[in-house]
């Protein structure tokens, strides 16, 4: 019987985070939903890249890699394929998951690779100072885009959802309780189970858009949130920068990459 | 035990490192080494392996360290462009010490350059492509027994020294067809076994030692291991302390110069009493040979220094052959590549580079006629 | 009492989210300083602040 304190390196704490910054939640919630899961320490991965949730790795008590930059859920593959008893999780930001490394994701998410892929979005890049990223919303303030940002930003549920992941959910890190609960979820799932989670940063996004301290900030980030079942009677013009939450996808049609290959090995060496 | 087979260079670059015990590859097509790909995804499932064909280069070599993180020996294949491309993961794997092979098909460059033509332009970014200062390991074929053995050596040398290694084969070595021996490799030839041994609490994924490199522990055991590169200490944790970097950047110089004579590989032809010497290696090699054997005949005591491991540089070796030869001539696909290395380690001897850099291998006639007028 | 609630006040770092999201209003924070168990006894051990705490500070413990 694994206990919490099994999962978590207490003498590394304090972290490195700012005063609420939504990525210790996120931790936490992980450490939680590996205990409840009862995963051996040892069965599990952490692949996180470069930013503020990259340094992640230094909490859990697993086996942890750092790839590059963006390259997370690419390392993950090769992590997954050459050993499928493992429990790989892939820990991103905006940066990593949706930007710098938007093409393994879908990729990643197409394939169905059996790995679980949480993209933590606090809507702009916080370890290089506030810079925007491929989540951040148009008009908004970031140290790039002084004057309102003009880009459009990524719908990230819905983009791995048309790449054809078998698990899509997304919560505010305040939910804690469904953010556990998708994330067992999400690894349950034979497949690419993903989750993206609206979290704070409340020392630069925050500060840029004066969203005030974190509890504030995380009371506006709830506020966009609408659960997928009300949204369903909601016009356009009312889900205008809304986030749908819930689980919003949930497939047991799909194979997955390594069973998939699975097979083929088996035909291949049968002729 | 002679398994002899007929087959390309870049068939036989998969087939040697399936014999070393690879299982993984991940690749991204790229002219001309396309070849070693399709022959891993023929291959690879039947041995119990996995190929699978990547988004692109960095997500190819990127799989290839995973795969190696879980305890499976990995591999990829590209050519000068997306040899750019792959410079950071080749940093990363540097850095974080997992073992790699790197295959390089060079074709003409800069850039896109000459698709479908062989080069050797790629020596240099093999040796300084990633940021930072590092060591590395480079082998380069010259026949396709080479490309198997080679490779082969490769994944020895990666395991051994827990490093990326890169075999510099090129338009000619890869796409041409020989004969090859595809024997059994011996107990003492295959890649070392990840043998880790004591109280898993004990175990330290770093140590900084270059006589005493530490297995990597795959993923899945009861060792833990910490992987990151950035400045680690020896768990594998940040740490940036400007003492830190130092030994870091220091011992990933060391451990692989410091073992300079275990794996340089050179071959000589015609050495003993060579007073004409060429120093070459891949497919300029074998031209230099023949002009050594148009020479021979002619009267002139010619000889080759065929490198066989280009990085680290075999200065040893080269300044051996510098020292008995009255000219040096250095032929290669580039515009003297090679050649600046052997120059440092020149004391006054005649020399001359031979470069060339049309897409065309080099005629053995055009090396003789480089060096007519000293002789 | 229904709840035991350890706080590792070394691991708080002030952001105030426990004491703004707590339904019994159990904590008290003031700016620019770490969190008090203020009203332990009111604490119905939901145990949300726990999986709340950016800075895995608090310890929840159902009596």
């Amino acid at each position: 019987m694994y206990t919490y304190n099994d999962y978590i390196k207490e003498e590394k704490l304090p972290h490195i985070w700012c005063a609420g910054c939504g990525n210790g939640i996120v931790l936490n919630a992980l450490l939680h939903a590996l205990a409840d899961m009862q995963i051996p320490p040892e069965e599990v991965v952490i692949v996180t890249g470069s930013g503020c949730l990259a340094r992640l790795v230094t909490y859990p008590n697993t086996s942890t890699i750092k790839m590059l930059h963006g390259r997370v859920l690419a390392g993950a593959t090769g992590i997954k394929l050459a050993n499928p008893n493992l429990k790989v999780f892939c820990l991103m930001g905006d940066g990593d998951g949706a930007t710098i490394g938007g093409n393994h994701l879908i990729h990643c998410a197409r394939r169905n690779i059996d790995v679980t892929a949480i993209i933590c979005n606090n809507f702009n890049y916080g370890m290089t100072g506030g810079q925007y990223s491929a989540t951040t919303p148009y008009g908004a303030i970031t140290t790039t885009s002084r004057y309102g940002l003009v880009e459009e930003n990524f719908n990230m549920a819905e983009l791995v959802k048309a790449c054809g992941a078998p698990y899509v959910a997304r919560c505010s890190a305040t939910d804690v309780l469904n953010l556990r609960k998708y994330i067992i979820e999400a690894t349950q799932k034979k497949g690419f189970g993903f989750i993206e989670v609206l979290s704070a940063c409340v020392t630069h996004y925050g500060k840029n858009n004066k969203m005030g301290d974190a509890p504030n900030m995380m009371r506006q980030i709830d506020s966009m949130c609408v659960p997928a079942a009300r949204a369903k009677n909601m016009t356009e013009e009312e889900l205008a920068g809304k986030y749908i939450t819930g689980k919003l996808v949930d497939r047991n049609d799909l194979i997955d990459f390594g069973t998939s290959y699975q097979r083929l090995r088996e035909e291949v060496t049968a002729k | 035990m002679s398994n002899m087979k007929f087959m390309q260079g870049n068939e036989a670059v998969a087939r040697g490192a399936i014999a070393a015990g690879a299982r993984f590859f991940a690749g991204y097509p790229i002219t001309p080494s396309s070849e070693i790909a399709e022959q891993c995804s023929l291959l690879l499932p039947k041995v119990g392996g996995t190929f699978i064909q990547m988004e692109d280069e960095m997500a190819s070599l990127a799989a290839v360290e995973g795969a190696s993180c879980a305890g499976v020996m990995g591999f990829t294949a590209t050519s000068g462009p997306g040899f750019c491309i792959m410079q950071e993961h080749i940093g990363h794997a540097l850095m974080c010490e997992i073992p790699c092979v790197i295959v390089v098909v060079q074709r003409g460059g800069p850039s896109t350059g000459l698709a479908t033509k062989p080069a050797q332009g790629d020596v240099m970014q093999a040796r300084w492509g990633c940021n930072g200062d590092h060591s590395i390991i480079a082998l380069s074929p010259s026949s396709v027994e080479e490309c198997y053995e080679l490779t082969a050596k490769a994944f020895y040398f990666a395991e051994k020294y827990r490093t990326p290694v890169i075999v510099l084969s090129d338009g000619i070595t890869g796409k041409m067809y020989e004969n090859v021996n595809l024997r059994e490799l011996g107990e003492d030839e295959l890649p070392p076994k990840r043998e880790i041994a004591g109280d898993p609490a004990d175990y330290r994924t770093y140590n900084f030692d270059p006589d005493n490199i530490p297995p990597l522990a795959p993923f899945g055991t009861a060792w833990q291991t910490h992987l990151s590169s950035a400045m680690h200490n020896e768990l594998g944790y940040s740490f940036g302390a400007p003492e830190n970097a130092d030994r870091c950047v220091r011992y990933l110089t060391d451990k692989i110069e410091k073992h300079i004579d275990e794996i340089t590989m050179t071959r000589s032809y015609e050495m003993e009493d060579a007073d004409v010497v060429f120093i070459s290696y891949g497919c300029s090699a074998r031209s230099a040979r023949g002009a050594v054997e148009k020479l021979r005949e002619s009267g002139v005591k010619a000889g080759l220094l065929q490198l066989q491991t280009v990085w680290p540089f075999p200065k040893k070796e080269v300044t051996a052959a510098l020292g008995q030869a009255k000219v040096v001539a250095v032929p290669e696909l580039n515009l003297g590549q090679i050649f600046q290395e052997v120059a440092a380690c020149n004391k006054g001897t005649k020399l001359i580079s031979i470069p060339k850099v049309k897409g065309e291998l080099l005629t053995p006639q055009e090396i003789i006629d480089a060096i007519k007028e000293e002789m | 009492m229904k709840a035991a609630i350890t706080l590792h006040e070394k691991r708080c770092k002030g952001c105030g989210i426990c004491a703004a999201f707590c339904p019994r209003r159990v904590y008290d924070i003031k700016p620019g300083e770490k969190v008090t168990v203020a009203r332990p006894e009111d604490c119905i051990a939901c145990r949300m602040c726990e999986f709340r705490c950016p800075d895995l500070a608090l310890e929840v413990t159902k009596l």
